[in-house]
């Protein structure tokens, strides 16, 4: 990953002109995405979708700088940028309580009782800051893992399809959660699903990747005002304006 | 919730209390097996339980099952420790890496697989009778054990946590302390376990063979003199003390690592 020293810290630019997963076994090496451009703003909330399977965390785990077998680049603006990422499955230590788990994200000077706490409240989970992962449900860990995710404010987070496998009045809190996080402290954030009324409903921008062999096919800014986001009539709409369904 | 918990931890204390019972009422039973069966064969090589507890009191108070019980302790000890440490790197780092794993795996199958015995008698013919030597010879006796199994260990680690751990920045001491070393928690347990009753019996045997103190020495003394009872009050002394061990230090830290469990 190289700077971007002309641009702010939150700016991408992401090159990939090939990623291909290698032959193993019986299977044959597998093309994964081509000729993939994406400039990305500082403070835009990017989704990125398109079917299962598709290599949509492919392109995140490259961003991350987690996957660096590929033939591109990808550079980030800034100095010195923060990457914050939230997976699928919200990964926290079994063996940490909640609290521990996002004090740890934290500098050792930055771990201070008062900040983790207040983020605590922030997500809901206040009075559980003793529990261990384990014994919470699965919709307060991906909580707390957006309290993990928020706390170091990244200049860039990542999320991998956050809120997969929950029932829809928990995912849609967590959609609610997550856009009052991000309207209080906006930062750029690549975010990942195949849900198109997920991905309208947080998106200021979408990218559509088709293909088994995935490149961009669609590149959408998404009309709607902060307030129309939590409307269903609303995004339904803007859904089947970008996504051209009738 | 708080109420759940102190329901379980009731049932557990209760679980606790019929654990004990059925212990203690199965170390009387065989204590009774025993008292009958040398009652009725009645041979010098075969005492009572009750001889052998005198015996065990007389010895307890000369002084001389304390010492030697201790210095056997002392060498348990060191030398556990010392294979652990050694046994636990030489494990994680095969276990992280596949090549080494591959071209040293059949030395740990020669080392798992030489006899106690004739590592115990090369230390002594090769550094001489001394204290080093044999607590050498133990340690070298345990450590392919606990590689083993902590290679079992860091091998299954886990790639999800290790990539959140390098996105959030943890760095290497954080890293280990707060996601690798609790994954090799229970590695490091089981092979602490299987590894204090391994340890303590060689040492016996590497006292018997070359030190002038421990308890491998006095079963030594008291097998030439045919003394039953002394032998028995020594190794019945001994096993309480290992069970005081097990129950008093670990499985108090197996309950501290595994509490986040549900």
């Amino acid at each position: 990953m190289a700077p971007l020293n002309d641009t702010p810290a939150g700016a991408l630019k992401i090159r990939v002109k090939r990623k291909i997963y290698p032959a193993s076994g019986v299977r044959a090496e597998q093309p994964v995405l081509k000729d993939i451009a994406i400039d990305i703003e500082p403070r835009s909330f990017v989704v990125l979708t398109g079917p299962s399977g598709c290599g949509k965390s492919t392109l995140l785990n490259i961003i991350a700088g987690l996957d660096s077998e590929y033939e591109g680049e990808v550079a980030l603006g800034g100095p010195d940028t923060r990457l914050g990422y939230i997976f699928q499955s919200p990964r926290l230590l079994p063996w940490r309580t909640v609290y521990e788990n996002i004090a740890l994200a934290l500098p050792d000077g930055d771990a201070r009782h008062g900040r983790i706490e207040d983020m605590l409240r922030q997500v809901g989970l206040e009075g559980f800051s003793s529990q261990y992962p384990e014994r919470l449900s699965l919709g307060m860990q991906r909580r707390a893992a957006l309290a993990r995710g928020f706390i170091t404010e990244p200049d860039v987070l990542l999320m991998d399809e956050p809120f997969v496998s929950l029932d829809d009045p928990t995912a849609q809190g967590l959609r609610e959660l997550l856009i009052g996080l991000w309207n209080r402290r906006p930062t750029t954030v690549i975010f990942v699903t195949h849900d198109r009324a997920e991905s309208v409903m947080l998106g200021t921008r979408i990218l559509r990747m088709s293909g088994t062999n995935a490149t961009i096919v669609q590149d959408e800014t998404v009309r709607l005002s902060p307030s129309e986001r939590t409307d269903r009539d609303k995004v339904l709409a803007e859904q089947r304006r970008i996504f051209r369904e009738t | 919730m708080q109420r759940l918990n102190t329901a379980s931890r009731a049932r557990s204390d209760q679980s606790l209390l019929v654990r004990v019972a059925w212990g203690l009422g199965s170390i009387a039973g065989f204590l009774l097996f025993w008292e009958v069966m040398a009652l009725i064969i009645q041979h010098r090589h075969l005492p009572t339980p009750t001889v052998v507890f005198s015996a065990m009191m007389r010895e307890l108070a000369s002084g001389e099952l304390l010492y030697h019980i201790g210095v056997t302790l002392y060498r348990v000890v060191i030398a556990f420790a010392v294979a652990m440490l050694i046994g636990s790197s030489i494990g994680i780092f095969l276990g992280r890496n596949a090549r080494a794993d591959r071209f040293f795996d059949s030395w740990l199958i020669l080392f798992l697989n030489l006899p106690a015995l004739v590592i115990i008698i090369l230390c002594y013919v090769w550094f001489g009778r001394t204290e080093v030597a044999a607590i050498t010879a133990v340690a070298v006796n345990k450590i392919p054990n606990v590689a083993v199994t902590v290679r079992e260990g860091a091998r299954s680690l886990s790639r999800d946590l290790a990539e959140m751990a390098h996105m959030y920045r943890f760095g290497r001491w954080k890293t280990l302390r707060h996601v690798t070393l609790p994954q090799l928690a229970p590695f490091f347990l089981a092979s602490a376990r299987t590894g204090l009753s391994l340890v303590w019996k060689i040492v016996l045997v590497v006292e018997l063979l070359g030190r002038s103190n421990g308890v491998g020495f006095q079963l030594g003394t008291y097998f030439q003199m045919f003394d039953v009872s002394m032998i028995l009050a020594y190794a019945l002394a001994f096993i309480i003390l290992v069970q005081l061990i097990e129950f008093g230090i670990l499985q108090p830290i197996a309950a501290r690592v595994n509490r986040w469990r549900r």
